[in-house]
């Protein structure tokens, strides 16, 4: 079944105009926010297909950008989102994309930068507010955002992802789905975990304790 | 879910003596494993929105980030107030209303996808104004949320609810059919005439296209939100009367899914065909392209 249960037809609140491109646009921006763990200080904002097309008559911008700043979709500071980021220091560019092909015609690329930290979000919004989140900081990740999911970045070596479920089964969290996806062998990889609620901050300090781990994030856009 | 179908509801509901709203919210706490007091708060709140927008449409000036909508839910709301509709006074409401809260979505205002926020003004329309006019407490309502919400599961899992994969029938077409539905048990039908009213009010929004100016969620939406509205409460008296769907509703949605396949892409969505292709609608869309071009040497 595609759609789950009652609340993804009465659903989700929002601010207009349309589920796919401003609902679904604050979700991606927000990944972004979420995976720098911070107020992004610096971002470069990518739009594709329908995306770079009707962004502005549907607000995708103002969406995007309220997302970065952590708005949900249903914040009623969205139309104000550029007059947000202002005053809270955050300094955008927003483009459109090379017309190429694109894994899907509602895509964004972001980049987002802080404190000496950047990250990249690549993802698409596939419909009635809900996205699909093709890659973390350049690693294929293809998870859904269905669900929380700990992004961990950590380096490709023997025993990180045992060392990784280990931790989180004793904290009692059931894993929906995982992948980890590396760059090069021996090199950066990143492993991420969906489950079914969020999960808990003695959690991820102990997810970030664990050896050739570096850095952990919870995204949570649902 | 132990449904799939509108007969596997209507059957259920006969066999356990439920409505169709009791089973929905039975079968949401097994899939979710949530309490139901916490799924019918969660519900309640979407309802608050709902009442919330169509009070923001009637009172605030909504105008569409194009420009090239707004207001004219206020303006039947206040031709109501001084002539008799010739739909009449409660259908008159209903068409406000629903006008109303999809031009607070075109304006970036707060609303509830039901089930998108192209269709947003029809359950809203119809279930706001049948509160006011019959008297009923929220509570009521909320309920009948889930019956709408059973209906639309059934449409959007059998066929669609997109414009982009199915045309307007999918969109403004399951709205009228989920509200539709649920009004009839609101009014006390039962659960087997609700499920003809939906597959009433579906036949007549069979092979509606979408067909947005400039892509934007504006025109005909919103229109269709008001007409939806008056033709859910249409397909609810039909049923209520004992008027039967001759084609059962499930074949009517099987009948919507295989004209939605066959639909050119330039009738879903995509603005390169239909209304947003005739000559004044491609006027509007290079005004609108122009004035964002300035807009971005502007800023």
């Amino acid at each position: 079944m595609r759609f789950k249960h009652v609340f993804s037809i009465i659903g989700p609140v929002m601010v207009g105009p349309s589920s796919s491109h401003t609902a679904g646009a604050v979700r991606i921006g927000r990944v972004a926010r979420q995976l720098l763990g911070r107020q992004p200080e610096e971002a470069e904002i990518t739009l594709y297909g329908s995306f770079a097309e009707t962004y502005s008559g549907h607000g995708t911008d103002l969406a995007l950008v309220g997302g970065l700043l952590d708005f949900d979709a249903d914040d009623e500071r969205i139309p104000e989102a550029f007059a947000e980021a202002e005053r809270l220091g955050l300094r955008f560019i927003l483009k459109p994309g090379s017309a190429g092909t694109m894994p899907h015609p509602n895509f964004a690329k972001i980049t987002a930068r802080a404190g000496g930290l950047e990250v990249s979000v690549q993802g698409a919004s596939i419909g009635g507010g809900n996205i699909e989140i093709y890659s973390l900081n350049g690693f294929d990740t293809g998870c859904s955002g269905y669900y929380p999911t700990i992004a961990i970045s950590h380096e490709d070596r023997v025993g990180v992802l045992a060392s990784i479920t280990g931790t989180v089964s004793r904290s009692g969290l059931n894993i929906g789905f995982m992948k980890l996806s590396r760059k090069e062998r021996s090199g950066a990889a990143m492993t991420v975990v969906e489950s079914d609620r969020r999960p808990d901050e003695e959690l991820l300090e102990a997810l970030r304790q664990l050896p050739h781990v570096e850095k952990v994030s919870v995204i949570d856009v649902t | 879910m132990r449904f799939r179908t509108l007969n596997d509801i209507a059957e259920i509901c006969r066999e356990e003596s439920l409505t169709i709203s009791e089973l929905m919210i039975l079968e949401q706490e097994k899939e979710t494993g949530q309490p139901k007091e916490e799924i019918v708060a969660r519900m309640a709140g979407y309802y608050r929105v709902m009442k919330e927008a169509v009070r923001k449409g009637l009172e605030t000036e909504t105008k569409s980030r194009s420009g090239l909508v707004g207001g004219d839910g206020r303006k039947v709301n206040e031709y109501a107030s001084v002539r008799e509709p010739s739909v009449g006074d409660w259908a008159g409401k209903a068409m406000a209303y629903a006008l109303s809260v999809s031009e607070v979505n075109a304006s970036m205002g707060r609303i509830v996808a039901t089930p998108t926020a192209g269709s947003c003004g029809i359950v809203p329309g119809v279930f706001v104004s049948s509160q006011e006019r019959f008297g009923w407490v929220d509570g009521k309502l909320v309920q009948g949320l889930f019956s709408a919400g059973a209906i639309g599961y059934v449409i959007a899992n059998n066929s669609f609810i997109s414009g982009a994969e199915g045309g307007c029938q999918a969109e403004v077409g399951s709205a009228i059919g989920m509200a539709a539905g649920a009004l009839v048990e609101l009014r006390g039908g039962t659960p087997e005439q609700a499920v003809h009213a939906v597959g009433l009010a579906l036949k007549n929004t069979l092979g509606l296209i979408c067909d947005p100016v400039a892509g934007l969620v504006e025109v005909p939406c919103i229109v269709r939100n008001g007409l939806g509205a008056v033709n859910a409460l249409a397909a609810a008296d039909m049923a209520m009367a004992g008027v039967r769907s001759v084609i059962p509703s499930d074949e009517v949605i099987g009948v919507m899914l295989e004209i939605g396949a066959k639909m050119p892409s330039e009738h879903r969505e995509t603005a390169l065909g239909g209304l947003a292709q005739s000559p004044t609608g491609r006027k509007l869309t290079e005004r609108i392209k122009a004035a964002k071009s300035s807009e971005r040497t502007s800023g």
